[in-house]
């Protein structure tokens, strides 16, 4: 940490997290504020959730690149379980479910931790879909063939394939500075521009709540969400891209005007996520992850923004370096 | 046929004399289940204790008695004897290890019942006054996932035992982590319930009974 960003960037991050905790604790002494109780309660759960994501991903930061991929290699994981969890398959796919957990996606975790591009890339999207496929048919079970390997192939690309590609912008070689830069210096550069992506992600969601809330008039699909709407969506989109021009300098390979087309694009693609989940669960019955099995925090609920965003975020950064 | 409250205590107390490595076993079986599957345990106006009962549970899986035992507090896991079938767990000497030492299970012999050595006396017996008992009424794992119709022993256990409590348990998903004719688990979530205790009422008959007891357990899937 002998970077004078990332020290700017841990020290906005603290400050930030204090002022909005403060805030968060005077609106819960002060109940007479006309503030409703429900949304003060929620917005201290949120704050809580940052501190204790900040924190994990301080310790995984501070323990090196190996350590990350890692995390980030359960936290698929169990987004997986929920994902399988709630949608039905049959006895015939237990087998490829085995395999798809204790093999593929430990598999492609380890091929990412080796920055291998050029296997991980296809390993699930193609290996993986023919292996699910192949095996399901080999079980002798034809019931609802198709839905049944298609559940499981999109539980694998948005809870691993998707997801990976945020610890993998780890081994992007992004800083483009002066010669002599110290092999530390770089690496801090790929944690913050993994840490930028996680904060534009954060941010968005937030900001798509506010706004919503504030001006919300159109919801995009009343019936897949009742809180997204076509104004809340502008206003983070554009929120969003501003916080990322400002904090341009944090993103080691990004102009502010780079930068501010990423935060937009992350924006949406975040916005895309949550609609995503939201329509299954929907169409499973329930509110969130978490309520199928109590307490369980839903993880998939917490990532379902960033599992979209992340790819989309790491092929923008190669598209910049690349020029 | 001999009440079992009138029985001699047995004088052979296996929790006592289990020795370090059953116990360690023990523990890190119950922690590697509940991580495997998932669990949540949820107590629905119902809390754990350490008073005799009866847990009786629909069944779905092999791994159900073992996470059922594991989901319960430790000092009441102690207390509690999985009943089981004996022609599967006495098969190979590890399996008739962790049966017999490590869960303390009950074996029945489900091939060879016998009125003058019914199972339910052989339960009551090994329960004693204190041990608790983790019973499946179904008899054998469902296939469909439906909860089937009990089998009659729990009736004669209430019948016996009129004061022991009755815990119905309700366990979600635990077919889909090891279906039966499997032996590689799917680390899905589960859920284990645990309902308000039952009795079995004056002048209730066995047929409406053992409906009421099913119906307790089908209860607790929401």
């Amino acid at each position: 940490m002998n970077d004078i960003r990332t020290i700017a960037l841990v020290a906005g991050v603290l400050l930030l997290l204090s002022g909005v905790t403060g805030v968060g604790q005077f609106l819960k002494r002060h109940p007479d504020r006309g503030i409703d109780a429900a949304a003060v309660r929620t917005f201290n759960m949120r704050i809580r959730g940052w501190w204790v994501l900040c924190t994990v991903l301080a310790a995984a930061f501070w323990l090196g690149s190996t350590a990350t991929v890692t995390l980030f290699g359960f936290v698929s994981f169990w987004a997986l379980r929920e994902f399988i969890t709630l949608t039905p398959t049959r006895k015939g796919d237990h087998r490829a479910l085995f395999w798809v957990f204790f093999l593929f996606t430990p598999l492609h975790y380890v091929l990412v931790g080796l920055n291998r591009y050029d296997i991980y890339s296809v390993f699930l999207p193609v290996y993986a879909t023919l292996f699910v496929l192949a095996r399901a048919a080999v079980a002798g079970d034809y019931k609802r063939f198709l839905e049944r390997t298609a559940k499981i192939q999109a539980g694998l690309v948005v809870c691993v394939y998707c997801l990976s590609f945020a610890p993998a912008l780890l081994e992007l070689r992004v800083s483009r500075g002066p010669e002599g830069l110290s092999q530390l210096s770089s690496r801090d550069a790929n944690f913050r521009l993994l840490f930028f992506l996680i904060l534009l992600v954060q941010f968005a969601d937030c900001m798509q709540y506010v706004w919503s809330r504030m001006l919300g008039q159109r919801l995009v699909a009343a019936a897949v969400s009742s809180n997204r709407t076509w104004e809340g969506l502008l206003g983070s989109a554009t929120s969003t891209a501003l916080l990322a021009a400002v904090l341009w300098w944090a993103a080691p390979p990004f102009q502010p005007w780079q930068a501010a087309i990423v935060g937009l694009v992350v924006a949406v693609m975040g916005f895309a996520g949550g609609m995503t989940m939201s329509a299954i669960k929907r169409d499973r019955g329930v509110k969130d992850y978490g309520t199928l099995v109590v307490g369980h925090g839903g993880v998939l609920d917490r990532i379902d923004s960033i599992c979209f965003a992340a790819p989309v975020f790491y092929h923008m950064t190669v598209l910049v370096i690349g020029s | 046929m001999l009440a079992p409250a009138d029985m001699p205590t047995l004088p052979r107390d296996k929790s006592v004399s289990r020795s370090t490595l059953c116990k360690i076993t023990g523990l890190g079986l119950a922690g590697v289940a509940r991580l495997l599957a998932g669990a949540s345990i949820r107590w629905i106006a119902s809390q754990p204790d350490t008073c005799q009962r009866v847990y009786f549970a629909n069944h779905t899986s092999h791994l159900d008695a073992l996470l059922i035992w594991a989901s319960l507090p430790r000092l009441v896991r102690e207390i509690t004897r999985p009943v089981a079938a004996k022609d599967y767990w006495s098969r190979g000497a590890l399996r008739r290890w962790l049966a017999e030492e490590v869960f303390n299970a009950i074996l029945i012999d489900r091939t060879d019942i016998k009125v003058h050595q019914s199972p339910v006396d052989l339960m009551l017996r090994q329960a004693g006054e204190t041990r608790s008992l983790i019973v499946f009424p179904e008899g054998s794992r469902s296939t469909s996932g439906e909860v089937g119709e009990f089998k009659s022993g729990l009736y004669y256990l209430a019948k016996k035992r009129p004061e022991i409590e009755l815990i119905p348990v309700h366990i979600d998903n635990l077919n889909r982590v090891l279906p039966r004719g499997e032996f590689l688990p799917v680390p899905l979530l589960s859920c284990i319930s645990f309902g308000p205790p039952l009795w079995l009422e004056r002048d209730e008959s066995k047929l409406d009974f053992l409906a009421r007891a099913r119906r307790a357990v089908l209860s607790l899937k929401e």
